[in-house]
């Protein structure tokens, strides 16, 4: 993951690695080979990143296992009764494609304004260290305060989202009217769950910085929360897609 | 350098709360999960004798509890099954030992995530509340089995137990797949980002790589029985019709349309296979452990065995359609799944033949935790070669919902994995709680339940053979199972003096917490990293530094070395490749 950030120009330290057939002549143990069995940040950020990675295999498995029931029920035929037939009783739903293209545009711009809040604190958490020194400073202030664009961002995709199901129940579409019906709000709202988690994190991430707790312990919130957002903007183009191309 | 204070999260807390209720110290979570087994172990079986003297005595009026009626059968069957599956197999081999011993055995200080594996628990612990809530309530227990079937458990008036009781019961389970996730996640991130320095991968003791694999089972099932409940409680509460059809109740139309039972079947079962290796991964890698241990033998054949462990694992997600083999479903679909099925057979043997290949002219010390470690294996055979018949669709016709089915999955869950979790009770209590458990009283304890549990599942073999049902609350006004009652009465006896032979067990273990004999830092001399650290284990688990592992973990009887076992952080001992 590493390889897709810009290079940083300070140094990190290299960590040892652990494992193989001999003992290592360092690292190992979560303990950036001090030997007192607690991580350094570094290694911190790099746990917190295989946590996530693991922690979107359910995830996925959760969204496979929805959108396979999507696939059989839209081929299953019902019995009628009136035709004494099995007949196919898949009823597209009406989608509000223009406020979901809307959404969409939110939800990657959200993407884009999470990914720069990234490197952001990437940035601050490499230049912490310089920072310390009595009397250096580097003139970034501030700087542009994209974690809460995000959230704001974030917030607007739920909103839509709402506005959308209202269109579709002007339709006549709720939760039950049809199979596929069902299936529209079930994803989106699976979806738009998943999202609020991400968005109350972020919340605490902008929360935290300001009761000035360590740049490096916010950098791995953020970092975290936006390999996640990016997974949930993947998502959510599938389920779009899926929505409008397997209608 | 700006670290964290917050990353010391190892400082030992104090006050009680902190140290003993919600505690990030995975040990006392790992007692916790124990603990939480062991009262829904006790429910469970509980409910079982109600089940087992229903079947006999079938108009019986009991005290407190009145007439059994064939609803209240079904309801008790549901929730011994539930209870049984979720609160105890899934909990205490891998929630339980696992989490006391996979740190430690790696050479960790903790978990990845000790904020987490404290929810996990507590998750769970909710969890637990609700399922026993369902009892309480208006209606009473769900009664549409563990497996909740839809239609029945679809609609909200086919039955007592299905109102407020089935959606307390779908809710239980969804808060139990959270919590397993949030387990399942730990372990793993656990098992590859802390382990200590010189512990690669293939020097993991088998019980951390079937805790690692479990975890990866776990990890992969639960959201898809997460998706199947949420739209379980959809079709109940708002409408919808994933899986019902168009039916009519009692005369009454009912408002569904188009759903498929199947659907649920096919999401649950895909859940449901994984989820019962989940609950016998951890026994094998505790029978392992201690065959190797009491045998003072190496494990033979290490990495086949972790190969094996994998193999099971990854076949197991593709066999679910065996438990479907009566819905009706093509019978090419039943002949792949009855392919991989009987592949999944190979792996199990692999397992079983290097167990016994590791007794093969070993001296074996036969202490409590050995017997249940060869008791184990002797289940394992004996409920896993009854899988190969019913994994045969054709048998399966006159087998499926019969005592068969029912002998084979008791005998490998309800036998053989608590047989595991008894093993890894009598071995790890000394380095838990720092005394030896009852030699005597545990030997006693075995005997009684290794005879006791053959003879209650195994006539069930013969049983199904013979045409009785499972899930039938009452075979008395049946002609052609009338010459059965003898046999169902046996069993019956054998269950209540085998319920009776788990108390000896359980004053066992709580007698001998206070007034065991004081036991020493390595009491079975054992290999691995756990027996290197005092007892009980301080709070960051090796006394402020981490261990550093120059073997694997079963160097037993190594020729030329000074003792019969080299420890794996012995630097001195004869170093293997």
């Amino acid at each position: 993951m590493a390889s897709l950030s810009p290079t940083i120009p300070v140094r990190v330290p290299e960590t040892g690695r652990g494992g193989g057939s001999a003992p290592p002549q360092f690292g190992g143990g979560g303990d950036g080979g001090r030997n007192d069995g607690y991580p350094d940040y570094g290694q911190r950020l790099r746990r917190a990143r295989l946590g996530l990675a693991i922690a979107l295999a359910p995830i996925f498995m959760f969204f496979v296992s929805l959108v396979s029931a999507y696939v059989v029920r839209q081929g299953l035929p019902t019995f009628d009764e009136q035709t004494n037939t099995y007949v196919r009783d898949w009823i597209p739903v009406q989608l509000p494609v223009a406020l979901l293209l809307v959404n969409t545009a939110l939800l990657a711009a959200s993407s884009i304004t999470a990914e720069l809040a990234r490197r952001q604190i990437t940035r601050q958490a490499a230049l912490a260290p310089v920072q310390a020194i009595p009397g250096v400073t580097l003139g970034e202030g501030r700087g542009f305060p994209w974690i809460y664009v995000t959230v704001l961002l974030g917030a607007g995709f739920l909103t839509g989202q709402w506005f959308a199901w209202q269109e579709l129940a002007n339709r006549g579409f709720y939760v039950a009217t049809n199979a596929s019906s069902s299936f529209v709000y079930l994803l989106t709202a699976a979806h738009g769950v998943h999202l609020a988690g991400g968005v109350l994190v972020l919340i605490y991430a902008a929360a935290i910085s300001l009761f000035h707790k360590p740049v490096e312990a916010r950098r791995i919130v953020v970092d975290v929360t936006a390999w996640y957002w990016h997974f949930m903007f993947l998502l959510w183009i599938g389920i779009f897609g899926l929505l409008w191309f397997m209608r | 350098m700006a670290t964290s204070p917050a990353v010391h999260a190892h400082a030992a807390p104090q006050g009680f709360i902190r140290k003993y209720v919600f505690s990030l110290d995975h040990k006392v979570i790992g007692i916790q999960y124990i603990f939480l087994a062991l009262t829904a172990v006790f429910v469970g079986m509980f409910l079982s004798l109600l089940m087992r003297i229903h079947m006999i005595w079938p108009t019986a009026v009991l005290p407190l509890i009145g007439e059994i009626k064939p609803e209240t059968y079904l309801q008790l069957l549901t929730m011994h099954g539930t209870i049984m599956v979720f609160f105890v197999l899934t909990t205490a081999p891998q929630g339980g030992f696992g989490n006391y011993f996979l740190p430690i055995q790696i050479g960790a200080p903790d978990m990845a995530f000790p904020v987490l594996n404290m929810l996990s628990f507590w998750t769970t612990f909710v969890a637990f509340v609700v399922m026993l809530c369902a009892f309480f309530v208006t209606g009473g227990a769900p009664l549409h089995g563990w497996t909740g079937y839809a239609p029945l458990s679809a609609l909200t008036n086919s039955g007592p137990g299905e109102q407020l009781g089935a959606d307390l019961w779908i809710t239980s389970i969804a808060i139990f797949c959270v919590a397993s996730l949030m387990g399942a996640l730990n372990f793993i991130t656990t098992v590859l980002d802390l382990r200590a320095k010189g512990m690669t991968m293939m020097r993991m003791p088998l019980t951390v790589w079937s805790w690692f694999i479990t975890a990866i089972l776990g990890l992969l099932a639960f959201g898809v029985l997460l998706s199947a409940g949420i739209l379980l409680l959809l079709d109940r509460n708002v409408g919808t019709s994933f899986y019902v059809p168009l039916v009519v109740v009692n005369g009454q139309v009912m408002g569904h349309k188009g759903g498929s039972p199947l659907l649920w079947q096919h999401l649950f079962w895909f859940f449901g296979h994984p989820e019962v290796y989940i609950a016998i991964l951890p026994g094998m890698g505790v029978a392992s452990q201690l065959l190797s241990t009491f045998a003072r033998k190496p494990i033979f054949g290490y990495k086949a065995m972790v190969y094996a462990i994998m193999t099971i694992g990854i076949l197991g997600f593709v066999v679910w359609g065996h438990h479907m083999f009566m819905s009706g479903m093509s019978p090419y679909s039943a002949f792949a799944f009855s392919i991989m099925t009987m592949c999944i057979g190979v792996p199990s043997a692999i397992k079983t033949f290097n167990w016994l290949g590791t007794l093969y002219k070993s001296k074996i010390r036969f202490q409590t935790p050995m017997l249940y470690a060869i008791g184990f294996v002797s289940l394992f055979v004996s409920g896993g070669l009854s899988g190969p018949f019913l994994a045969q669709p054709v048998l399966d016709i006159p087998l499926h919902d019969t005592a068969f089915v029912v002998g084979h999955f008791h005998l490998i869950m309800g036998v053989a994995a608590i047989f595991g979790m008894f093993a890894g009770m009598y071995y790890w209590f000394p380095k838990m709680f720092g005394r030896m458990m009852n030699e005597t009283w545990g030997r006693v304890h075995f005997v009684l339940t290794l005879i006791g549990t053959y003879s209650i599942f195994m006539p069930m073999h013969y049983l199904g053979m013979a045409g009785q049902p499972r899930r039938y609350s009452q075979f008395t006004e049946v002609a052609y199972l009338a010459h059965l009652m003898p046999l169902n009465r046996f069993i019956t006896y054998a269950a209540i003096l085998t319920i009776g032979a788990q108390f000896i067990f359980v004053i066992n273990l709580f007698w001998s917490m206070f007034k065991g004999p004081k036991a020493s830092d390595n009491p079975w001399e054992a290999t691995t990293l756990e027996w290197t650290t005092a007892t009980p284990p301080p709070h960051d688990n090796f006394g402020g530094h981490t261990p550093v592992v120059y073997h694997g973990p079963y160097e037993y009887s190594v020729p030329g070395a000074a003792k019969d076992y080299i420890m794996q952080t012995d630097p001195a001992g004869v170093p293997s490749h």
